[in-house]
């Protein structure tokens, strides 16, 4: 298994309360395979990557990657935000770069991956822009090359798509399966949205509202390019819809 | 001539800028010239009625004329480059170590939590109200100048470089993390680059405090410095070398801010890109 979460919890802290986020996770992913963290807001699923990415302290429980236990962010873990979080003094091209300086690439091997990651991501005629000349979506295709471009086996994504407009996000998503295809990463994604998740995840773990569990897991059996319009893809979405609603019913209990 | 020369010089000045910055510049230009118009008539009347003593009100020519005078003399020089060389030593010392104490408070709370009440105890006190100790410290030659700019451009250079590195984004740090940054990666390209807005302000404010707490430093036993020109003129009643000296303290605070400004142009040019 490349990743390996076994028995985590997590409880915060406020105002002298304690309030528990996420509640015995046991879940695996193996090599190559896309899986989507699914579930009303609140329900622990970016806690649960934020640990992953080692940006959070378990209370309970571990996860392991390559079965060695993570203790803090490494460039292992790729990780793209919801809010982007480019650097904004770096141009574009210095921004998917900067993992590179780091482990100090050659100038000509840094270039190459940048171009290639650039036209992946379709930049390629923004490589000179700083990030406040570029609209969301755009800010997002950097920050994914930024994550690809460093070449690490997992990509960690916290409602990468969450900020943007609905046709954007669906062009994205288009673009994220596309990539994927060619990078065959594995991946954790956290998402809100059932479409979304049925569209990319190969397999759909939805979680119960706080604190949060698993409650139900879907293996997606489609074909590698999917139509959002297929009969078997709105199954999948009425099936996951039904389960994901009780939940959200008992927020509002 | 003059005057249909002035706006074909105008013109020159402005070729090239865009339409509305031409005209805030015009408008500009325009302020400057009349002031120095309505200047030359209350000095010219002064000149010809005497209601009072001429000396008390000099037209501008009569203060150009004595700041010529010094300059023919040799002296002008002297005066400016000894002004200038208190505030470069005492500021440079000021800026390095405000930032370098600054960025290490930035990020350490330890060190943060010692430095700053401190320094909230002594920033709230008017420089000037410690001159007189430094020269009971430090005798009144050049060490309590240069101390004293350093001292006083210290306050504003910490306080911003401090807030810099503090306001600095986690999200940031987190993104440098798992691109494999460790901790020396993160001060150098991420928390460096992202508290410079801060830290540029601070030398900004700096460079003014310095040209302020000079002139009277040297008004306290100076032989030479613009502040001693303007102690000088009023010891001995030249009062154009007075207005003379102050004029080039203006201006020379106007550059050194003019050089800050283009430093910034140039390494935040990420925030307004074109």
């Amino acid at each position: 298994m490349k990743i390996r979460v076994r028995g985590l919890s997590r409880t915060f802290v406020a105002q002298g309360r304690e309030t528990p986020a996420l509640l015995d996770v046991d879940l695996e992913v193996a090599a190559h395979e896309f899986v989507c963290l699914l579930g009303p807001s609140g329900c622990g699923k970016s806690t649960l990557l934020n640990i992953v990415a080692g940006f959070l302290r378990p209370t309970a429980g571990e996860v392991r990657v390559d079965e060695r236990p993570v203790t803090g962010p490494g460039a292992d873990r790729g990780v793209v935000f919801q809010e982007y979080v480019l650097f904004p003094w770096l141009t574009v091209v210095g921004n998917v770069e900067f993992g590179l300086r780091l482990k100090g690439a050659p100038a000509a091997e840094r270039r190459g991956i940048v171009a290639r990651y650039l036209e992946l991501v379709g930049l390629a005629a923004h490589a000179e822009k700083y990030p406040v000349q570029l609209s969301g979506g755009m800010k997002q295709r950097v920050a994914i090359a930024r994550a690809l471009a460093n070449s690490p086996e997992i990509i960690l994504m916290d409602e990468p798509f969450g900020a943007l407009d609905a046709q954007t996000r669906e062009v994205l998503q288009d673009e994220l399966g596309r990539i994927q295809r060619v990078e065959h990463k594995t991946v954790l994604f956290v998402t809100h949205s059932i479409r979304e998740a049925v569209y990319l995840a190969d397999r759909v773990i939805v979680m119960t509202s706080a604190p949060g569990r698993i409650k139900q897991v879907f293996t997606i059996k489609l074909p590698e390019v999917r139509d959002r319009f297929a009969p078997e893809f709105t199954h999948y979405e009425s099936e996951i819809t039904r389960v994901v609603k009780e939940e959200v019913a008992k927020v509002h209990e | 001539m003059f005057l249909s020369s002035v706006p074909e010089m105008m013109e020159w000045g402005l070729r090239g800028a865009s339409r509305s910055r031409r005209d805030a510049l015009r408008w500009r230009l325009a302020s400057l010239a009349v002031f120095l118009a309505l200047w030359s008539v209350a000095g010219g009347l002064v000149e010809l009625t005497k209601p009072f003593n001429p000396l008390f009100l000099p037209a501008p020519w009569v203060v150009i004329g004595a700041l010529l005078d010094l300059a023919r003399k040799g002296q002008l020089w002297v005066h400016v480059a000894a002004t200038l060389e208190r505030v470069a030593v005492g500021f440079s010392a000021g800026a390095v170590l405000a930032l370098a104490l600054g960025l290490l408070a930035g990020q350490v709370r330890a060190v943060r939590n010692v430095v700053e009440p401190v320094v909230e105890l002594l920033r709230p006190i008017p420089p000037l109200a410690m001159l007189p100790l430094f020269i009971v410290w430090v005798g009144i030659g050049e060490g309590s100048k240069v101390g004293f700019i350093t001292y006083a451009t210290f306050f504003p250079m910490f306080v911003t470089t401090v807030h810099g590195v503090a306001q600095i984004d986690g999200r940031l740090l987190r993104a440098a993390q798992s691109l494999g940054a460790r901790p020396r990666h993160l001060f150098f390209r991420v928390i460096l680059p992202a508290a410079l807005p801060d830290v540029l302000t601070g030398l900004r404010l700096g460079v003014a405090l310095s040209f302020f707490v000079i002139v009277i430093s040297e008004f306290v036993g100076a032989e030479n410095g613009l502040g001693y020109l303007i102690n000088d003129g009023r010891n001995f009643f030249l009062v154009p070398q007075m207005l003379g000296a102050a004029l080039l303290l203006g201006l020379l605070g106007y550059a050194g801010n003019g050089l800050v400004r283009v430093l910034e142009r140039r390494v935040l040019r990420w925030q307004h890109p074109r």
